[in-house]
């Protein structure tokens, strides 16, 4: 009887306290841990917030940000978030006000829990990124390569450039083009003064600008990009003045045509049509149009030489031009044009960098096939 | 309204269309058109997505904060509207473009560009070796973590035959392709070799890029055409 008694005592005082532990556990609990901090290596719009996860079964359904603005009223800032969310980036932040924090937990039984407020935090911008500090030496290394090579090839030792046929073909075309009485076209694509292609691209019609000045053969440029084109007429107008011929020089045939990009391709192909140019440069950043243009001054036989880094138009520049520059040759082109030792140097140094990633791959393939990430672990950080 | 509209844009496709047969009057006509129309929506849009918010409206706000400063009645917000001031500085290297109009001043024109060109570079060079260099050589050694026999990897982590495969052969073209890409050296021997492999990559790449562009542009195109037959023919019921 009275062990029944005792079993009896025990059974209900487990019973009770497993119903309390689960009634605890349900109970509403406000988000702990909550902390908001400036927001490193950013220009100082942004405080970061992070409090601790709720456990799954505490019945957060999500969390609100209440902010105050230099110890004014509090106010919820943007939506609800998820439940599963730690970390909130205020980017709507005041410069230069003082933002305190409270993070409100949205329970399933439409109650909300309020965390204590967070001290308050005033956003500042870094002047340096410490996270890019192995980009950055890399960026020094790469430098310090190109400029070692741009001293070797001025102190006047040669530098070996292989051949690239879709350059060899640059004098044939500005020769073709000259014997027939017709004009170049030249067009630099829908790139904008700060893509790279376009930059090349530049830096080639300068060189091609020089023949053309030379043999007095009319060169058309019709740009899509406003800036560009003062660049483009700055650049060619130079590059009469290198040769001598500033009187040949005709600022009107290089012009702005429209930065729309299927009626700039529009206005190019009729141009092509009516005008019949000899010869056609299409280097530059290129998009859906580049077959169009192509495919018209292959129609009208015009010799066509084509470069672009975009590598899904490359195929169609391929198929329709007669030589293609293919991603980086676009780059050294002014280097094999030029002969320059400032850009055989840079090309060279380039090449060096190849080799850094040539070896980088192969070693890194190693390590890792071993076991060791430790190359994979700094590329990621990097990036 | 709306059955205008169909006929304007039917007639214009046809015109744009019939550069197919030759250059004719047609074509000409909707060429012109397009660029007059787009160049006068590109300066509305410039003017109302540059020009104003980025220029007129800071410019104009910190002005009249100056002037509320001068005037006595100031707050912290309208001393931070101060700042706005300084704008000055790149519209007026901005209005510099328009030396280019004035022959004796348009060497003026070279301090904006210079700028631009050196932003330009300075954001797109550390941008493109992080995105090119770094990522795309942690994507071609990361899949070996998961292939080596000294690696403790989770049985759901292990890479199939098909993606070891894929993963080796992704390392050959890198280094073939990357071999071609190598000016200062002569392509002789093993380094030819090397980079005679690395065109055929190429080569095959951009093959799958053509034949997947080329079905993207077709799709375009029996939208066009699905557009004459279905809304422009469809209409000729409502007019005839």
């Amino acid at each position: 009887m009275t062990n029944s008694k005792s079993t009896l005592w025990v059974v209900a005082c487990l019973v009770f306290f497993l119903c309390g532990t689960y009634a605890f556990s349900q109970e509403p609990a406000a988000p702990t841990n909550v902390t908001a901090k400036d927001t490193p290596n950013d220009d100082g719009s942004s405080i970061t917030i992070t409090w601790d996860a709720a456990s799954e079964d505490s019945g957060v359904v999500g969390y609100k940000i209440l902010r105050n603005s230099d110890a004014g009223e509090f106010e919820e800032i943007g939506k609800q978030l998820d439940a599963n969310v730690t970390v909130y980036k205020d980017k709507t932040i005041i410069k230069g006000k003082t933002h305190a924090y409270i993070v409100r937990a949205v329970y399933d039984n439409e109650t909300s829990m309020y965390s204590a407020q967070t001290a308050a935090v005033k956003a500042k911008g870094q002047w340096f990124h410490t996270g890019k500090v192995a980009l950055f030496l890399a960026m020094l290394l790469f430098s310090a390569a190109i400029l070692w090579n741009i001293y070797h090839a001025r102190s006047g030792k040669e530098v070996f450039v292989r051949r690239i046929p879709g350059l060899e073909a640059v004098e044939e075309a500005i020769g073709r083009a000259t014997e027939m009485g017709r004009s170049i076209l030249y067009i630099l694509g829908l790139g904008d003064v700060d893509n790279v292609a376009t930059i090349a691209s530049m830096t080639i019609l300068g060189q091609v600008a020089r023949r053309t000045a030379d043999y007095e053969t009319p060169l058309r440029v019709p740009c899509r990009d406003p800036v560009v084109l003062n660049v483009v007429r700055e650049m060619v107008k130079t590059s009469y003045l290198d040769e001598g011929r500033p009187d040949a020089y005709n600022e009107d045939d290089i012009f702005f045509l429209t930065n729309e990009q299927f009626a700039y391709a529009a206005g190019v192909n009729g141009m092509m049509i009516r005008e019949k140019p000899a010869a056609i440069f299409l280097q530059g950043q290129f998009y859906a149009e580049s077959l169009l243009m192509a495919e018209t001054g292959n129609s009208i036989g015009a010799i066509q030489i084509a470069g672009t880094d975009s590598e899904h138009q490359l195929p169609f520049f391929i198929a329709a031009c007669d030589y293609t520059l293919i991603g980086e040759e676009l780059y050294a082109a002014t280097a094999y044009l030029s002969k320059d030792p400032l850009f055989l140097g840079s090309l060279r140094g380039q090449d060096w960098g190849k080799v850094v990633i040539f070896a980088g791959i192969i070693f890194g393939v190693s390590l890792e096939f071993f076991g060791i990430n430790w190359i994979t672990t700094l590329l990621q950080r990097v990036s | 309204m709306e059955l205008f509209g169909i006929w304007v844009a039917a007639f214009l496709t046809l015109c744009i269309y019939s550069f197919l047969y030759r250059d004719n009057p047609f074509y000409r006509f909707a060429e012109h058109l397009f660029v007059g129309i787009s160049v006068g929506y590109g300066i509305v849009i410039a003017i109302h997505q540059g020009v104003i918010p980025l220029a007129w409206e800071p410019l104009s706000e910190a002005v009249s904060a100056l002037w509320t400063e001068i005037t006595g009645e100031t707050t912290p917000e309208i001393r931070s509207a101060l700042w706005g001031l300084f704008k000055i500085i790149p519209i007026a290297f901005g209005l510099l473009f328009f030396a280019r109009l004035s022959p004796r001043h348009n060497w003026l024109v070279r301090y904006p560009i210079a700028i631009l060109i050196g932003f330009g570079a300075g954001i797109a060079i550390p941008n493109m070796l992080q995105a090119n260099i770094f990522e795309q050589t942690r994507a071609t050694i990361e899949p070996f973590g998961a292939i080596g026999p000294f690696v403790d990897v989770p049985p759901e982590a292990r890479l199939s035959a098909l993606d070891i495969f894929g993963a080796i052969l992704m390392v050959i073209g890198v280094i073939c392709t990357l071999t071609y890409f190598f000016f200062s050296v002569e392509h002789r021997g093993p380094i030819n070799w090397l980079s005679k492999v690395g065109i055929a990559f190429l080569m095959i790449g951009f093959g799958a890029a053509f034949g997947n562009t080329v079905m993207g542009r077709l799709a375009l195109m029996i939208h066009r055409v699905g557009f004459l037959i279905n809304e422009w023919i469809g209409s000729f019921g409502a007019l005839f």
